[in-house]
């Protein structure tokens, strides 16, 4: 028999379509049944009032504001070691057998499920450093899992910039460290800013790497130093939803809610900043 | 004293030899052009003259630079002064995706930290006025500099470098990239600046080189084959092979 081209290219087409779809209604469904469930929890209260009655009512403010504390700590932790590994990379490492190191390291890194992450911030942290089960030792340890992220789309948007600015400043007599301070840096902020919050989204929405390291399972309290342990949305939730009998659907789905809007307005953050960034690249 | 000397200046990029024994002298308040068929080594020894050449890996040279009498290729030698002093105008305009004015103020902000505002806006308007732009940008110095003409970006860059105060200025096919007019335009410029300036020019364009320069030196695969007053190169080159290239042998 002999092959029908148009019919093979229908063929594919819709086995194409059926892919892309497979993948665009879950993410669709999932948003549209977590607002639909969600929203109805959504009031100020909800947002500013701590749990109460074993969770099954009050507000989930204690968990917004742990993880405000964790992926703030974190990222304090994270930028300042992230940029200057991916400053070292891009401009001063050769390529040698400990550049090569690193890198590996970095793509190993990224590819450690987050529950290691928490088994390693465990042991470390908690225990080798004596921190405690804290908002120290989990921001610590989330922001040793976004290393990575926040290394490579530095190397990235410093890589980007392009050689011959870097050599004219040194023909102008300008010494390395001054061509990346004045020129090299500042053309590579907005790539490196978005990095860091697609970071940041990651260590908001992480569960298991908290689980051993900071999280409390019901603590109607704001924490009072780095030292104390606290609440944070994907455990609040994961406790809600399976540890605590007969919670109101709706605090779940509400609780789910706060913390995919937090995650998609950091990811849309991202976003924007990458979208502007191309729209007025200079060169 | 000439401003600066090559003696029998080798360098080899790993194991090609791109400059053979150059010997050259570069006199103060002149122009002079390096013309050559392409690949032959126009670009290297510009690029050494003020060690660019150490940005590229594997280059490794023999042999003598002087600037102003002191050898520049020693380990010794102070990089940053010497690129004070030996500046670069590159093929491309390529100012710094800044504003006019950061741009001219880029070297001062470098080398001398806290510089007055009223004496970097005097350095700025100088710097302007003398790549004769002042009145054209006066109103506009906190615009990007991206948003320039070509031949505009070209002048900035000659401005941002006067504005470090060089002795000498390099230049690598400054206006490959322009239209005759602004060619012609820039051409004026080098001749204002050449009082006060050394200026060594790599060109392409044998008829750019006959106009503007004092002295012309040709190279061939590494080797400078001559090297005089521009008239006489012109007029009644010494060597055949000079003779051929300026007659359009090698194109
Ligand atoms: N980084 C490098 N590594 C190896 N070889 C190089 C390098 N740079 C230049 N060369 C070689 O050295 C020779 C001289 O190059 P150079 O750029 O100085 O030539 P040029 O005269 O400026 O040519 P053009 O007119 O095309 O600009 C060429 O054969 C080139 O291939
Ligand atoms: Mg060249």
């Amino acid at each position: 028999m002999k092959r029908n081209p148009h019919l093979t290219q229908k063929i594919a087409f819709f086995l194409l379509l059926l892919a892309t779809l497979l993948i665009v209604v879950p993410v669709g469904l999932i948003v549209v049944i977590i607002i639909q469930k969600g929203l109805p929890a959504m009031n100020w209260q909800f947002l500013t009032d701590i749990p109460r009655q074993g969770m099954r009512a009050g507000g989930i403010f204690p968990a917004i504001v742990g993880t405000a504390y964790l992926v703030g700590g974190a990222i304090i932790f994270a930028l300042p070691i992230g940029l200057l590994a991916a400053i070292y990379l891009s401009e001063y490492s050769k390529e040698n057998i400990l550049s090569r190191i690193i890198k590996l390291a970095i793509i190993n890194l990224s590819g450690v499920p987050s529950v290691v992450y928490g088994l390693f911030g465990l042991a470390l942290f908690v225990v080798f450093f004596k921190f405690g089960a804290s908002i120290l030792s989990g921001a610590l340890t989330l922001g040793i899992m976004i290393l990575p992220i926040i290394i490579t789309s530095s190397r990235e948007a410093l890589e980007s910039v392009p050689d011959s600015f870097r050599e004219v400043s040194l023909s102008l007599g300008a010494s390395k460290w001054q061509t990346i301070r004045h020129i090299v840096l500042p053309n590579a902020i907005p790539g490196i800013l978005t990095g860091t919050i697609l970071g940041l989204g990651r260590a908001a929405g992480e569960t298991a790497p908290i689980l051993f390291t900071v999280a409390a399972f019901y603590l109607p309290q704001l924490p009072g130093s780095i030292f104390d342990q606290a609440m944070a949305l994907p455990y609040h939730l994961y406790v809600i939803s399976t540890q605590v009998p007969n919670v109101d659907e709706k605090i779940r789905y509400g609780t789910a809610l706060v913390l995919v809007l937090l995650v998609l307005f950091m990811n849309l953050m991202a976003i924007i900043i990458r979208s502007k960034l191309r729209k007025n690249k200079k060169w | 004293m000439a401003k600066i000397v090559t003696q029998d200046l080798n360098l080899w990029y790993g194991n090609f030899q791109a400059l053979k024994s150059v010997n050259s002298s570069f006199e103060a308040q002149r122009i002079t052009a390096i013309i050559g068929p392409s690949g032959c080594g126009k670009s290297t020894l510009l690029r050494v003259l003020n060690r660019m050449n150490d940005l590229t890996e594997g280059v490794r040279t023999e042999g003598k630079v002087l600037v102003d009498g002191s050898d520049i290729l020693g380990a010794e030698a102070d990089l940053v002064s010497l690129r004070k002093k030996v500046g670069m105008v590159f093929q491309r305009p390529n100012p710094f995706p800044l504003s006019i004015y950061e741009n001219i103020a880029f070297g001062q902000r470098i080398h001398s930290g806290g510089i007055k505002k009223e004496d970097l806006d005097a350095l700025v308007e100088r710097c302007l006025k003398s790549i004769l732009l002042w009145d054209e940008l006066k109103d506009k110095l906190n615009k990007s500099a991206m948003s320039l003409s070509l031949e505009q970006k070209q002048r900035l860059c000659i401005a941002r470098l006067i504005a470090v105060k060089p002795d000498v200025l390099l230049m690598d096919e400054p206006c490959s990239t322009l239209d005759p007019q602004a060619t012609a335009r820039i051409e004026e410029l080098m001749h204002e600046l050449k009082r006060d300036y050394t200026i060594i020019i790599v060109t392409h364009n044998m008829q750019q080189a006959a106009r503007i320069s004092d002295d012309t030196g040709f190279m061939l695969l590494g080797e400078l084959v001559e090297f005089g007053k521009t008239k006489d190169i012109f007029m009644a080159p010494k060597d055949k092979r000079t003779e051929d290239y300026i007659t359009g042998i090698y194109g």
